[in-house]
């Protein structure tokens, strides 16, 4: 037992699957220990955030101390992040339509572009040949960099109480910055926010858990079921095994997932629990685990140490658990693993389908993708929104897979290299 | 053997069949015998003759596809499990293939434990039941202070099948099968193996049934013989009749095969 343990963790692949899976199931367990937002909370008015810090500027203007920092590129950073190269070479577009000579145009001087953009341009004219959208694109940029190079001050006004009048009270010079650590309110959102502005990562993470305890759940059963019908079938045999057989292959002709799918449809939505999935996910899919164990029991229950075990008068139920049972323990660890990484994939799959857990207590990693599919976040460009997602159901899938070549390797000496 | 005594394993029409239609294999095809108490009792034939299947419906392992069994005189009744254990106190076996026949998640104390238990001496105390299995084991020249707590692949093969022998000193049966109990150990352990089984069956008196591919063998220990060729006993009688004066050719053909059967026995080749 040590010694197959040992070896076990001497396979390389093995290693690397065990610790992509650890690595995960620690985030999983540690994040939200860390990170106590709640995972399907809305907290974006809107949808998909882009990824980022996020840091509150009602709060940023009133930090307890504004420093000065005399940076040199500031001005220059802050007409880049206002008026982009593309932005400058459709201003010369313009402006050479308009009729400005072209030489006359250098896009790399700011100062003289705006000049000649102040000068020329007329927010109502739309030039021949121009389509609206482009026509509202320069009105954009227009009201985008006016007053880009004012360097003047910008006030903080209030309402007075009593006249209603605004009056002064701080100006925010474009030196002043504030220190991140001493805004009141900032917020990482690491992956953005979904299609309903909640937090992606907290989510991705919640998810995870959920869909792990589905797999596992799922797993489970599975491999409980097949391994008792495997080895009844196997070690009894005769009417028992003809019995089992029947109802086995009744299981493998029917396509496992379209059960999956008549059964989760007619459970209906709101009977659709985390749980009650990965039992029907379970219920359906330990057929070859069943007929894999049974094969492999058929040619062990042969074997001479059984009929040793038989001639020195041990029952039935003992020879099964003692004589058979360790020797396809490895076979049935390889089996619950895969099972649990199918499970998982399964219930992505019915999620994508709209036949996921119910929608409303819990992410899941398959639900996560199907929300990103309705909203189309795959098109809008939104990777956040279900690049991780995949990922995440990859590395799961792949690091489970992973151990179990290896464990196969170390179990199957003929496939050592 | 003049005087021989009571039947004491008997078959009639004794057939098992594998399989079903074409795959169909007829590997024992309705043997008749009568094994005698205390009698040495060699099979012979070649391998894939049925030996083994025929051995494994003696000890009650696999199902009689045809024909009947009879222990003691009467029908051999296995129908119940408390049947099948009592049986098992009267029959024992040694099988061919050392190796296979321990297993391997086991300390080879348990295989020792077990007899004793099957003894009715699971209530021992524990330095009892440690000298009983050190008695065994010397027996067999093993020394049980070495072997406990080790498992069944630290031994070799000659180890193996002479704590099997010491198996079957615990649990001293009526009747031992041994099926070619040398064939799959190396050729300097087979002679003190087949020395040990010897002495423990003149020690105790049981039937002893021998199966073994090596007539010559046969002749050297049994007294009576019983040939197999494809399932069927083709000849048997004393070991003197049917070695002296074979009538069947498959017989004279198995005799011929060996060397040196009217010289002195070489036993390293056993
Ligand atoms: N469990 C089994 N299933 C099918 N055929 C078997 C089985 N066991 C033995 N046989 C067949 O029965 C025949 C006799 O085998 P066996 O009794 O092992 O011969 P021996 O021991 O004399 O070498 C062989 O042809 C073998 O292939
Ligand atoms: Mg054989």
């Amino acid at each position: 037992m040590q010694h197959t343990l040992r070896q076990v963790f001497r396979s390389g692949k093995f290693i690397v699957g065990f610790s992509i899976l650890m690595t995960i199931l620690l985030i999983v367990i540690i994040y939200p220990w860390v990170v106590r937002h709640p995972p399907l909370q809305i907290i974006g008015q809107g949808t998909f955030f882009p990824p980022g810090i996020y840091v509150n500027v009602y709060d940023a203007i009133h930090a307890p101390t504004l420093y000065t920092l005399n940076l040199e590129d500031a001005a220059a950073n802050r007409i880049g992040n206002k008026l982009r190269q593309e932005d400058r070479v459709a201003m010369k577009e313009w402006l050479v339509a308009f009729g400005v000579p072209e030489d006359e145009i250098d896009i790399d001087d700011t100062e003289k572009l705006l000049a000649l953009w102040e000068a020329n341009y007329n927010p109502d004219l739309r030039l021949p040949g121009m389509t609206f959208a482009r026509h509202r694109y320069f009105q954009r940029v227009n009201a985008s960099i006016d007053g880009l190079l004012s360097t003047e001050p910008a006030i903080i006004a209030a309402p007075n109480s009593e006249t209603g009048a605004l009056e002064q009270k701080a100006l925010i010079r474009q030196t002043d910055y504030a220190n991140v650590d001493e805004v009141a309110n900032v917020r990482i959102l690491a992956l953005g926010t979904d299609n309903f502005g909640r937090d992606v990562l907290t989510q991705l993470v919640a998810a995870t858990a959920v869909s792990l305890v589905i797999g596992l759940v799922a797993g489970l059963i599975a491999t409980t079921i097949g391994l008792t019908l495997g080895l009844l079938a196997g070690y009894i045999g005769g009417l028992v095994d003809d019995v089992l057989m029947f109802f086995t292959n009744l299981f493998t002709v029917i396509p496992t997932f379209v059960l999956l799918i008549l059964i989760s449809f007619s459970i209906g939505q709101d009977k659709r629990g985390a749980i009650t999935i990965a039992m029907v996910i379970g219920f359906t899919s330990w057929v070859w685990t069943a007929r894999a164990v049974r094969s492999q029991v058929l040619s062990l229950r042969n074997r001479d140490h059984v009929n040793l075990s038989k001639l020195s008068g041990h029952s039935v139920p003992r020879i099964i658990l003692v004589d058979i049972l360790p020797y396809i323990a490895s076979y049935v660890v390889m089996a619950f693993i895969l099972q649990v990484s199918s499970g998982i994939l399964a219930e992505a799959g019915l999620s994508i389908l709209g036949l996921g857990p119910r929608t409303t207590e819990t992410p899941t990693l398959g639900l996560m993708m199907n929300w990103a599919m309705i909203y189309q976040a795959h098109i809008l460009g939104k990777w956040w929104a279900y690049l991780p997602v995949l990922v995440t159901i990859a590395l799961v899938s792949f690091s489970m897979n992973l151990m179990n070549t290896g464990l196969d390797q170390v179990f199957n000496p003929a496939l050592r290299d | 053997m003049v005087n021989k005594g009571n039947p004491c394993l008997s078959g009639r029409g004794v057939t098992k069949i594998f399989g079903f239609g074409r795959h169909k294999t007829i590997a024992v095809d309705h043997v008749d015998f009568d094994f005698h108490e205390g009698e040495i009792v060699s099979i012979v034939g070649e391998s894939g003759s049925g030996k083994t299947t025929l051995a494994k419906m003696l000890l009650g392992l696999i199902s009689v596809t045809e024909g009947e069994i009879y222990f003691q005189g009467k029908k051999r009744d296995l129908s119940s499990g408390r049947k099948k254990q009592e049986y098992w106190r009267n029959i024992q076996a040694i099988f061919q293939d050392p190796f296979s026949s321990y297993n391997i998640f086991h300390k080879i104390d348990s295989v020792l434990l077990d007899c004793i238990r099957m003894r009715g001496g699971g209530n021992l105390p524990r330095e009892k039941k440690v000298e009983m299995m050190t008695e065994a084991c010397s027996f067999v020249n093993l020394k049980f202070a070495e072997l406990t707590n080790k498992y069944p692949f630290e031994l070799s093969g000659g180890q193996m099948q002479r704590l099997m022998i010491a198996r079957i000193f615990l649990l001293k049966p009526k009747i031992l099968v041994a099926d070619e109990p040398t064939s799959m150990i190396d050729a300097c352990s087979r002679a003190t193996i087949l020395d040990y089984l010897m002495k423990l069956r003149n020690e105790t008196g049981m039937t002893l049934i021998f199966i073994t591919h090596d007539i010559g063998l046969a002749y050297y220990v049994s007294d009576t013989i019983y040939i197999m060729e494809h399932g069927r006993f083709v000849e048997s009688g004393s070991a003197d009749d049917v070695i002296l004066y074979p009538k069947h050719p498959y017989t004279r053909r198995l005799i011929s095969d060996v060397p040196k059967i009217y010289e002195e026995w070489d036993l390293s080749t056993v």
